[in-house]
């Protein structure tokens, strides 16, 4: 037999202590100690991170690099459809979890599209990217995909009163390729973009 | 392209295998390693504190008794927090927080993340405080994690001992699972997140005014002191609804990526500490090779089947692979990546909405889950699990060539292959009850309110398989927030949990006290390619014989109909 090292009687009854402390114990060590620091560190090295990637123009918050919002006038790029509460609610996160048979989600895929077509002064068949007419995962995904922002450029640029190259230029520049090489897709960051339009070509409002 | 980044993922995690491994073997027989000095007087105090004795060994009875006694008072402990949890200060604030915590959904969500499942069937922005998510949540996604670490060591510790009555000591593999492994890693880890732009604060959700004049509502939290350990600890269950999706929990491919690694890399690891401990290395690669080809398979099936372009769609001239439920920012080839570890990892933290996924790509994750998550698996209970078939694999092979079964110098006696064949039919025994109970009651089909006919049915049997494997993902389109859908997932998670971890333990026990036989000519060699070749047919067998009706109803009706 094992030898060389105490064996425990089979009482449960002694094992309670131990577990009832453990839980305290490890709870406190993993649930209060661990974050604490995390908080020290995290805030301390990546304050702008930690506190959501917050986006300002003028003083005023307008957005998280990370979370996209909704775009309806001409003058912006248009991000994807949402599930997110009525469309973009950060406080809603959510896909519509139509499954690919749903004639729901082919309804809706044929409006969007016939909207996007028109919307952008395509031809009545020409193919759309399918990004521009299906929901993200969460309903925040603040990218839309190159092919999806090259159909919207001539829209914009009639819009503003921009040349196509130079919005073409602007798309290029908020356009991400796959992170270290390898990891992820193609993106064009929407607000990004949106933003550098506004400043290339500030809208009368502003 | 996107195959490049499933080979760097495969590359490193084989690549890790053998150091992370050895490091395991090393921090469970407690020997030196390059953090003792660090951690040694926080060990010794932590054992001081809760009155352990480290050189005191436990029965394979205790060892268990103890594994469930800590998970029950974790249990209790969680479900108490989250029924007061509306009377803790800070955010977010109560006009945020409208799905009420009632009973039912405390005592889902409390067994849910102390058996690492972590299935939620609440939206965490609109239904926790913070401070539930950090002190409750954080917590157990440590602590179950570690737990499930420590039975997975005492599993080996039956293959690696002879001629012994005990398997270690549960609170000292607790405490060093906790210490050696998932705190340092989890920090490290959880601050690269940070770094990427995962928030991390109390701050209310955030006002933002718009660039066309709205006002739109950002849910804020401490995310990152979960994000990371969620997946390290094969827990899953994520800050927010739309768990990896949310661009806050997974704002970029490489936090992405890596939390893929955190998921894979420690239960396939496990499988070379087990062959070090068992004293048999070459039988620790036979069971990684095993794992990698089976994840290659529904890796290349799930992502084919998603990088087509949908036909539904295509007829409409939409052009692309199925982007519904996914993020740009990952495409096709990272989601189906996320959609195949996550499900063969016991993580629920999916970052593309499997309900949207094309037939075949639902049925990897769901086939992935029904098998028990051998690929790789949970942390400590996915290499039980692959253990499990190996035996059944063993006896087989016997059966066919008329030899002792034995696996690694152990006997294969009549009471072993009952515990493993208990063991393989308690999985198909639980999730296809459960699922034709749901389907035959108003209120299991009272959670249908997305999806109908043969998406419906994968829906219920897509739930149950996650809840019993500890998985905690779902196809969301299921409403599962009932007394319904939140007693019987708890029944399933209650039994994957601890009924497997209890045969698992009985069976090392038995192993503990026998010795180790010799290898002769007689010995079905258990460290070669036939073998691997046995195990990969015995797995799909399982698979085939245990699921194969239910498949057809579900997701094989529906590829049909296309």
């Amino acid at each position: 037999m094992h030898t060389g090292r105490g064996i425990l009687k089979p009482k449960l009854r002694e094992q309670l202590r131990p577990a009832f402390l453990a839980v305290i114990w490890l709870t406190l060590l993993t649930g209060c100690v661990f974050p604490l620091g995390l908080f020290a560190l995290g805030r301390l090295l990546f304050p702008d991170r930690a506190s959501g990637s917050l986006v300002t123009r003028g003083g005023i918050v307008i957005g998280s690099e990370f979370i996209g919002q909704n775009f309806s006038r001409p003058e912006y790029f248009q991000p994807r459809p949402s599930a997110a509460g009525a469309g973009y609610d950060g406080t809603a996160s959510g896909g519509t979890n139509l499954g690919p048979l749903n004639p729901k989600l082919i309804e809706s895929v044929r409006h969007l599209a016939e909207d996007y077509r028109k919307r952008n002064g395509l031809a009545p068949d020409a193919t759309v990217p399918i990004d521009a007419v299906t929901a993200s995962g969460s309903g925040l995904d603040p990218d839309i995909s190159p092919a999806n922002a090259q159909l919207q450029v001539a829209r914009i640029a009639r819009a503003r009163g921009l040349s196509e190259e130079a919005v073409r230029r602007l798309v290029a520049d908020y356009t991400q390729g796959p992170q270290l090489g390898f990891m992820g897709s193609f993106r064009v960051s929407v607000l990004g973009l949106n933003l550098a339009l506004d400043r290339a070509a500030p809208l009368p409002s502003h | 392209m996107h195959w490049l980044e499933d080979f760097v993922f495969v590359a490193i995690v084989v690549g890790l295998a053998r150091p992370v491994g050895l490091y395991l073997v090393r921090v469970f027989e407690r020997k030196h390693t390059f953090l003792d000095s660090a951690l040694r007087p926080a060990e010794s105090l932590l054992h001081r504190l809760l009155g352990v004795h480290s050189d005191q060994e436990m029965s394979p009875r205790l060892y268990t008794l103890c594994f469930l006694l800590f998970s029950a008072l974790s249990t209790l402990g969680l479900f108490l927090l989250l029924l007061v949890q509306h009377w803790l200060p800070g955010g977010p604030g109560d006009r945020y927080l409208t799905t009420p915590m009632t009973a039912h959904l405390a005592a889902n969500t409390a067994i849910s993340f102390s058996t690492t499942t972590t299935w939620q069937a609440y939206a965490g922005e609109t239904t926790l405080r913070y401070l539930t998510q950090l002190i409750g949540l954080v917590s157990q996604n440590f602590l179950a994690g570690a737990a499930g670490l420590a039975v997975g060591i005492a599993f080996i510790r039956g293959f690696a001992r002879e001629n012994s009555n005990t398997i270690g000591n549960f609170w000292v593999d607790l405490v060093r699972a906790l210490l050696w492994v998932l705190l340092p890693l989890g920090g490290v880890g959880s601050l690269l997140l940070v770094w990427q732009g995962v928030p991390l604060n109390l701050a209310p959700y955030t006002q933002a005014h718009t660039l066309e004049g709205g006002v739109q509502t950002i849910a804020q939290g401490p995310v990152a002191a979960l994000e990371f350990i969620k997946n390290l600890g094969t827990n899953g269950g994520g800050f927010f609804n739309a768990n990896g999706a949310h661009p806050y929990e997974n704002p970029t491919p490489l936090v992405n990526f890596l939390g893929l690694l955190a998921i894979g890399v420690l239960p396939a690891s496990l499988t070379i500490t087990f062959g070090r401990m068992a004293g048999r290395s070459r039988a620790g690669w036979v069971l990684l090779a095993v794992m990698v080809v089976l994840f290659v398979g529904g890796l290349a099936l799930c992502d084919f089947a998603e990088s087509a372009a949908p036909p539904q769609l295509a007829r409409l001239r939409v052009s692309g692979g199925n982007m519904e439920g996914k993020e740009v920012r990952f495409g096709i080839g990272s989601s189906a990546l996320a959609a195949v570890v996550t499900s063969n990892g016991a993580t629920g933290s999916y970052n593309s909405m499997h309900d949207s996924y094309q037939p075949a790509g639902v049925l990897v994750p769901l086939v992935n889950m029904l098998l028990g998550e051998v690929i790789f698996g949970g942390l400590g209970t996915g290499l039980f699990s692959m253990v499990m078939i190996a035996l059944v694999a063993v006896f087989l092979g016997g059966l066919m060539v008329g030899r002792t079964p034995e696996y690694l110098g152990k006997k294969i006696t009549a009471a072993e292959t009952k515990l493993a064949v208990l063991y393989a039919v308690l999985t198909p025994g639980v999730v296809l009850v459960l699922t034709a109970v749901a389907l035959a009651t108003n209120a299991g089909r009272a959670g249908l309110v997305t999806n109908t006919g043969a998406r419906g049915f994968t829906e219920v049997i897509f739930a149950y398989a996650s809840s019993m494997a500890n998985n905690g993902q779902s196809m969301a389109g299921l409403n599962a927030n009932s007394v319904f859908y939140n007693v019987t997932t708890a029944v399933a998670m209650l039994a994957g949990r601890f009924a497997l971890a209890a045969l698992a333990l009985a069976l090392a026990g038995r192993f503990a006290a026998q010795r180790r036989l010799r290898t002769t000519v007689g010995t079905l060699p258990s460290d070669s390619v036939t073998f691997g070749v046995l195990l990969l047919g015995t797995v799909l067998l399982i698979a085939a014989l245990s699921f194969l009706p239910a498949l057809a109803l579900g997701p094989i009706a529906e590829a049909l109909q296309h």
